[in-house]
């Protein structure tokens, strides 16, 4: 080995504690791009392939009921590839040892044979037979979720009958990634599952022989989507088409896309704070090194060096430090995306997810992690490499110290001389000083911005749960009904409350925006379900007009007062411009509100209710549960306190990992940062330091000039931190707000405090352990260096 | 003028640095008393022990062998906590490269030992005693090296000490620089009566003190009392 690569690999084996406290900020960013891509590329990979396999659908529909014979008409829309048509409703289930009614979804199976669009994966057991009604396939997780096997049977309620099902086998869908009931924000494998069921058992079922009402389209290459859409919305609208819809829309590919689009934000807004705060601090550090070798800089130049071989040699000891921080990221990534890949199979039910390591990510995060390090180098090296070798050779000017601002602070505020000591350095080495004010900002915004996503589930928990949705149940209903059946839900037992509720599907469209979602009605009387104002106040949306969500209103760029094109789709199928009148806050959801009179004005027809929400006597409970399983108006019931109970439990259940993780990241910028801020003072002041020991400060005393500037520092850095944290907050709030959830910009009180916390204690057990080796330092030895 | 009352005493004090065969006797057992209000210059070559000895009396080392004592206490025995205090209340140091707080002003690092000190005199005062009055409100980076030795002094007689250690206080300084920092010490020797010891290997100085101590191979070789002491102006350099 040459003499110089040999002094390259002593001089990192000297400062591995430095070097590794910068590798290892280094290694998070690494790690965090390598997770994300990683995973990015697993879900894309497995999606994409189950897709294919499995011929998941391109356009969706939904009717009430439309006569076989429009299938051929179908078929000839220009794109369409294959067409597949079933019925599919949801439906009440009784399942053994559960009190509350379940429900479920279920769907037709072609006359024979496995279905050719959106085709399941049987996982055991066997198809339904086509001919008997009796028999279903469900899907796997609900089937774990109650222990069931094919043999196995439950009861449930077809279209207002009890029947006993057997299920003959379990099964997988593309169609059913992600598995979420409605009303739910999660999948609850328990309370909501699929049901497959033989063509005539279903039509015999729902009263549909020689009909569907769901229609999935597979389109040829090259297809326009859009134009198919509203082909087949032409088609269907004299059948009750309720909007056709491509991908975007399916749920369970909605979801999965979102939490992509999640994983590309992180990916983007992450790996540069760490990378950017890796190349300061090798410029710092860096920067130290040279500044103590510069006579050995010049000696190596009067025998003969090139300047380009010195400085090679430097940024050699950086890209060294690099590849030491790149291994440990690129060991962290891998085992970071196997781990979440195991996560994403609690989530999306996929019949394989395997990690793909994506070559891509692992050279892509390589490649800039050394090149964070090496630019931090390369102006700490460039200065000093220049100095002619004379220069060099001769110990470089003492540091100046000048009056300023710290002299006008001190005479007023009677400063100590220690305290002096302290204000002259930051202010001496402005520099030095705004790394670590940077670094520490740095920490302390990664923490505020990750940690807010808990204040934003605690308000949408509020607003959701607590302040527009009171009721403790939802009964849904399989038909709309007049009114009277509020009435009847009275009757039934242990219900203290009952409002009905109704909603038609309209499409929204303003200029060349366009949007199905659902128009709900709200009546004046309304307590138990809440329309909520941008500010979180529950109002009383006007008697005329439409109310939106101001998220959406913002999107399509419409104000109070404007006309919105809004289409019913449901009979009478007209086309009204209406003025929007209020705008609402919707977390969870989109959905637009009307005066429930004036929607059925609009609608020319007498009040109707698709929806009962209740309050009920829990005592009385198991009665009304009993009495619901079997009463044929009811499609469908949601529990609110068990949902409410769900989802914390299931933040809860991430809280602790995530905050984990989050404080690790933090807590290892603010080490990075300040242990070897604290190491170059020492390195540098450390005959200073020696002095205040001769004249008689205690080690405390002085450990206070060290430890105290660092310190300074990083309550300074406090407040900025609360600054760009809720900024990175609004970014990650925007990146991760989606047509279903849109998430709050809160953040607490107690975020704050916490990333300070960690913040500053991380920093002061950094610069302690730093002091630790100044108690050590021999006053005698450290007095004979020279100056 | 020999005072009879000793300040320090050490009997047997032996430094050895290392161990084994790579072990150095920088100290063969000292015997010394130094004296109230008395200054005694340290003579000796490199390595020949001085060093250290003034860095045991002041407390910044320990020896291997041997007792100190500061009047009636055993320095010893004392623990690091106890060292520190010694240090703070009764020592005043002055070194070859004065050991300036470069971020501090000259009445500012003077300031530094007021503050912590028990009935220190003003940072004014005490650099008023060693000529400095004028150059107070100076960064150490703008002052000479005989300027920046003056400040250092200053700063060690500011807490009034009981005794000033000085090791090889003009060593790097030109004979016009050093004389003044003679000067100095041998104002604040004979005004404060502060018991000074002098580390030196420029055997002129030796004739401002009371008595010279030389020392060869860590041992005192002889002590020599001056009849006749001169003034640092006359020293030959």
């Amino acid at each position: 080995m040459r003499a110089l690569d040999l002094k390259l690999v002593r001089d990192l084996r000297r400062i591995w504690a430095q070097g590794l406290a910068i590798a290892l900020v280094l290694a998070c960013g690494v790690g965090i791009l390598v997770v994300s891509t990683g995973a990015q590329l697993t879900l894309t990979e497995s999606r994409d392939a189950y897709y294919e396999r499995q011929r998941f659908a391109d356009v969706f529909a939904t009717a009430t009921r439309v006569p076989r014979t429009l299938v051929p008409e179908i078929e000839r829309i220009d794109g369409v590839a294959q067409v597949e048509t079933r019925i599919a409703s949801y439906v009440v289930l009784d399942m053994p040892g559960m009190l509350e009614p379940a429900m479920g979804r279920l769907i037709s199976l072609p006359e024979a044979g496995p279905p050719l669009i959106n085709m399941p994966i049987l996982r055991s057991g066997r198809l339904p037979d086509p001919l008997r009604a009796d028999e279903i396939a469900v899907t796997e997780p609900f089937a774990e979720a109650h222990s069931l096997l094919p043999g196995d049977g439950f009861t449930a309620i077809l279209d207002g009958q009890l029947r006993r099902l057997t299920v003959t086998g379990l099964m997988l869908s593309p169609e059913f990634i992600y598995t979420m009931g409605p009303g739910t924000l999660i999948p609850d494998d328990r309370r909501f599952g699929i049901l497959w069921m033989g063509q005539d058992g279903a039509a015999a079922a729902f009263d549909m022989d020689g009909a569907f009402n769901e229609v999935v389209l597979r389109l040829t290459p090259g297809a326009s989507e859009d134009a198919v859409i509203a082909a087949l919305d032409i088609l269907l609208e004299p059948y009750g088409g309720t909007g056709a819809y491509g991908r975007d829309g399916q749920i369970s590919h909605a979801f999965l896309q979102s939490e992509l689009d999640q994983l590309a934000a992180i990916a983007v807004v992450m790996p540069p704070v760490f990378l950017l705060v890796a190349a300061f601090l090798v410029n710092m550090v860096l920067g130290r090194l040279i500044a103590l070798e510069r006579q050995q800089i010049g000696l190596l130049k009067a025998v003969g060096y090139t300047t380009n071989a010195v400085a090679i040699h430097y940024l050699k000891l950086s890209a060294g430090i690099g590849v030491g921080g790149v291994l440990i990221g690129w060991a962290i990534g891998a085992w970071g995306a196997a781990g979440m890949a195991g996560l994403y199979q609690d989530f999306f039910r996929f019949p394989y997810l395997v990690y793909v390591p994506s070559p891509a990510a692992f050279a892509a995060s390589g490649a800039l992690g050394i090149a964070a390090v090496v630019i931090g180098a390369l102006r700490a090296v460039r200065s000093s490499v220049r100095l002619s070798p004379a220069v060099a050779m001769s110990p470089p000017a003492p540091p100046k110290y000048g009056r300023g601002i710290v002299d006008r602070l001190a005479g007023p505020l009677r400063l100590r001389q220690t305290t002096m000591m302290i204000l002259r350095s930051i202010v001496r080495w402005p520099g030095r000083s705004v790394v670590t004010l940077f670094g520490v900002t740095a920490s302390v915004a990664v923490l505020v911005g990750s940690l807010f996503t808990f204040d934003a589930m605690d308000e949408m928990v509020d607003d959701f749960f607590y302040n527009a949705n009171r009721a403790q149940m939802t009964v849904m209903l399989s038909d709309p009904r007049s009114r009277g059946i509020i009435e009847d839900a009275r009757a039934l037992p242990g219900v203290l409350e009952v409002e009905g509720h109704a909603s038609v599907p309209v499409r929204l469209s303003h200029g060349s925006r366009e949007q199905t979602l659902r128009l709900e009605g709200q009546s004046g009387d309304a307590r138990l379900i809440r329309v909520l104002d941008p500010d979180g106040r529950a109002i009383h949306v006007p008697p005329e007009g439409i109310a939106l969500p101001a998220t959406l209103a913002r999107e399509f760029g419409l104000g109070l007062g404007d006309l919105v094109s809004v289409e019913l789709l449901t009979p009478p199928r007209e086309t009204h411009l209406l003025p929007v009148t209020a705008l609402t806050r919707q977390s969870m959801g989109q959905d637009a509100h009307m005066d429930e009179a004036a929607l059925f004005r609009l609608m020319r027809q007498v009040p109707q209710v698709n929806r009962l929400n209740l309050m009920v006597d829990e005592a009385e409970l198991p009665a009304l549960y009993a009495q619901l399983k079997q009463t044929p108006a009811v499609s469908g019931v949601m529990l609110w306190d068990e949902t409410r109970a769900q989802f914390q439990e299931e933040i809860q259940r991430n809280l602790a990992t995530s905050v984990t993780i989050f404080a690790i990241l933090g807590i290892l910028i603010t080490f990075g940062v300040v242990y070897n801020a604290a190491r170059i003072q020492l390195a540098e002041r450390a005959h200073e330091l020696a002095s205040l020991r001769v004249l008689g400060f205690g080690k405390g005393e002085v450990a206070y000039v060290l430890v105290g500037e660092l310190m300074l520092l990083a309550l300074a850095a406090v407040p900025l931190g609360w600054l760009a944290g809720y900024g990175f907050a609004a970014l990650i709030a925007t990146g991760l707000s989606t047509e279903f959830v849109s998430i709050p910009l809160v953040v607490s009180r107690g975020t704050f405090a916490l990333a300070t916390m960690i913040v500053l204690s991380a920093a002061l057990v950094s610069a302690l352990i730093v002091k630790r080796r100044l108690d050590r330092i021999e006053i005698v030895t450290a007095l004979k260096q020279k100056e | 003028m020999t005072a009879a009352r000793p300040v320090f005493r050490t009997i047997g004090v032996t430094k050895v640095y290392g161990e084994g065969s790579a072990a150095v006797h920088a100290l063969r057992g000292v015997d010394l008393d130094l004296n109230e209000g008395e200054m005694v210059v340290l003579l000796g070559a490199s390595g020949s022990g001085k060093s250290t000895l003034l860095n045991i009396l002041g407390a910044l080392d320990t020896p291997t062998a041997g007792s100190v004592f500061f009047r009636d206490r055993e320095l010893t025995r004392a623990s690091d906590r106890e060292l520190t205090a010694f240090r703070r209340d009764h020592v005043g140091f002055v070194f070859q490269f004065y050991n300036l707080v470069p971020s501090l002003t000259a009445r500012e690092n003077v300031a530094l030992v007021t503050e912590i000190a028990r009935a220190p005199m003003s940072p004014a005062e005490a650099l008023e005693r060693v000529g400095l009055g004028h150059r107070m409100d100076h960064f150490p980076a703008e002052m000479s090296g005989g300027e920046q030795q003056r400040v250092a002094i200053a700063r060690a007689i500011a807490k009034r000490p009981d005794v000033l250690l000085c090791d090889e206080p003009t060593g790097a300084l030109d004979s016009k620089t050093g004389v003044t920092v003679l000067e100095a010490l041998e104002a604040v020797n004979r005004e404060l009566g502060t018991a000074t010891a002098i580390i030196t290997h420029n055997a002129g100085i030796r004739r401002i003190a009371h008595r010279v101590i030389v020392i060869a191979d860590g041992r005192i070789a002889h002590i020599d009392e001056n009849a006749e002491r001169i003034a640092p102006a006359e020293v030959q350099w």
